[in-house]
């Protein structure tokens, strides 16, 4: 039998609530930018807002205004495609100005419709074909500890994504090197492009995998930041940790939850309205 | 309504997705792999008709391509159809070993190629599959212009009983090819006489190089069009045929200049009859924009065209 470790919430109510409050603005900003661009990944980019949230505005180490400083931890979204959410949170934590989000996937712009290293400062790998993050976050794990250096690697994923064999190749070589200074937080929203993830190609018993492959595993509601902010700020234990995020695809509208056609479909100027609306009043 | 000025245009995806229904429904043998792209492949229909003969392995391409070797190691014909720069370029080893090495019938067909998917990013556009396709031994590589050489390619590929590799293209483009037009593999399809500039063109480009004729003709300038659909093998005869009796060739490829149409032609030109050459498409990493910002930025305006075109012959 495999013991999944479950979290205790006991953290700072006001910090939740806080959390909580930068996550509904970075789901209005999604929208906004969405709207403007007639482009995006909207079910995605909800589903893995409150943990990119819970890691930029309540555990990593950065300094936007000095993106290359050494020492940062350093997160990956290999769910490149949705760049609009990870742009949203990196405007709101500093890296540009908020009004740039209008700017995504313009002619010339520095925001396109995956993440760009080359063009922002900030981001640490370029993604968007699934399957990359993981092994490049292997990678600066090791780094780290060649360097002698305290920094964390973060990578967050998709859970149809896991389906690339990349992925697996790099968690068996983490498990191997036992990189306690690496987290993959898999954004379970059980939805892939066309299907379920389960009717397309299970990955269930999905943490006993991870298990398997000498990681320490955590699962978790992906919108819950007291259960979050509880395994990502939890101590090393000379393993990598994988958080198996259990979420809702399309989270905080109704009209887009769980609706598998909205992994990229773009809302009209009605439903926009209808969306903020629900976002803002919740 | 369509007007002159704006003939109708067509995504070849549709017709892709039509053709493969009609074609199962005659041979058993034809079977569907994908990546998680029913959707994006527009290959609903076909699932609802055929559900066992589509076999969808989720995000996976290194898997898919050995999974359509083995189908065709059991007597199947399979299509496989995957978002270009996935299929050509993530599983390009298993392209290589498990598709042409072994020499199975399996069709490979890259939906959305070259820039087509704009705005999403150099590593969405399927830009090095020419060169990349082309240096494998064994595949032959076809881009076909509109939805008849399209369906035409198709038919020919399932009785080919070899290896090959086709662009589906999803950039709308007007019908170029002529309704009695045979669509003959290797040989490239003669749009336009003309005895002073060759333009030799393939896929979505070829309506571009036509406008830049009847352009370059009100100049003086008579221009040969070609539509180059196979790429692999590529039609010797007719490069060698407009080297010797026009004054320059130009190619004009949605694809890196580096190992394209374009090398694929000079190599031809270089070894038989030396010829001034310009060769236009995509040099670099694109930024972002639409895939027509971007064909106008890489220099594939009909402008363009006519300049390069003007320069050559003048
Ligand atoms: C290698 C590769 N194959 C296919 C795609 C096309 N694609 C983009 S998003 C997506 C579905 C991703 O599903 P998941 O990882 O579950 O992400 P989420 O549902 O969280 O958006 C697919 C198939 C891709 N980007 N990369």
């Amino acid at each position: 039998m495999t013991i999944i470790q479950k979290c205790l919430q006991k953290d700072d109510p006001e910090r939740i609530a806080k959390l909580s409050q930068i996550a509904s603005e970075i789901r209005v900003d999604i929208v906004n930018t969405i709207a403007a661009a007639k482009m995006g990944h909207i079910g995605g980019d909800f589903s893995v807002t409150d943990i990119l949230v819970s890691l930029f505005f309540g555990v990593m180490n950065y300094k936007s205004q000095d993106p290359q400083w050494a020492d940062r931890d350093r997160f990956i979204l290999s769910k490149g495609h949705c760049a609009a959410a990870l742009y949203s949170v990196m405007a709101k934590a500093g890296y540009f100005k908020h009004e740039q989000l209008n700017e995504f996937m313009k002619p010339l712009s520095f925001l396109g419709g995956h993440p760009n290293r080359r063009k922002l400062a900030g981001i640490e790998a370029n993604t968007g074909p699934l399957g990359h993050g993981l092994p490049i976050g292997v990678g600066c794990a090791v780094g780290a500890s060649l360097a002698k250096k305290t920094y964390r690697t973060f990578v967050v994923l998709g859970d149809g994504e896991l389906q690339e064999g990349s992925n697996w190749e790099a968690a068996m070589y983490g498990g191997h090197r036992k990189l306690g200074n690496l987290m993959a937080i898999i954004d379970r929203n059980r939805l892939q492009q066309g299907a379920s993830t389960e009717e397309t190609n299970s990955l269930d018993p999905l943490a006993d995998k991870w298990r398997a492959f000498g990681w320490d595993t955590y699962e978790l509601d992906g919108h819950n930041f007291a259960e979050l902010l509880n395994v990502m700020e939890a101590p090393d234990t000379g393993k990598p940790k994988a958080i198996i995020a259990n979420t809702i695809k399309g989270k905080g509208v109704s009209f887009i939850e769980n609706r598998v056609e909205w992994h990229h479909k773009v809302p009209s100027a009605e439903q926009n309205i209808q969306a903020i609306k629900e976002l803002t009043h919740s | 309504m369509t007007s002159l000025s704006q003939p109708e245009t067509f995504d070849c995806r549709q017709i892709f997705a039509q053709t493969l229904i009609e074609l199962a429904r005659q041979d058993e043998r034809i079977v569907i792999v994908c990546n998680d792209s029913v959707g994006s492949s527009n290959l609903n229909e076909f699932k609802k008709e055929f559900p066992d003969r589509l076999v969808n392995v989720g995000i996976a391409e290194q898997n898919m391509i050995g999974v359509a070797a083995g189908l065709a190691n059991s007597g199947f014909i399979p299509f496989v159809s995957c978002a270009g720069p996935f299929l050509s370029g993530r599983a390009l080893e298993q392209v290589k070993a498990d598709v042409a090495y072994n020499m199975y019938p399996i069709i490979l067909c890259a939906q959305s190629p070259g820039i087509s998917y704009g705005e999403l990013g150099p590593t969405h556009h399927s830009i090095e599959d020419f060169s990349w396709i082309r240096a494998l031994t064994d595949i032959t590589l076809l881009n076909p212009a509109d939805p008849k050489q399209t369906k035409d390619a198709i038919h020919w590929a399932v009785q080919a009983n070899k290896p090959v590799y086709m662009r589906i293209n999803r950039f709308k483009i007007p019908k170029t090819t002529p309704e009695t037009a045979s669509f003959e593999v290797g040989k490239a399809l003669l749009l336009k006489e003309g005895n002073d500039v060759t333009l030799m063109t393939t896929g979505i480009l070829v309506p571009r190089a036509l406008e830049a004729a009847v352009i370059l003709e009100q100049e003086g300038i008579s221009a040969r069009v070609l539509n180059i659909h196979t790429i692999n093998p590529i039609d010797k005869e007719a490069i060698i045929a407009a080297a010797l009796e026009t004054r320059g060739i130009i190619t004009m490829e949605e694809a890196m200049t580096t190992g394209g149409l374009g090398a694929a032609v000079s190599e031809v030109v270089v070894e038989n009859h030396p010829t001034k050459m310009r060769i236009l498409g995509v040099s670099h990493f694109a930024p972002t924009g639409s895939a027509s910002f971007l064909l106008d930025y890489f220099g594939l305006s009909v402008e363009n065209i006519v300049k390069s075109a003007s320069e050559l012959a003048g």
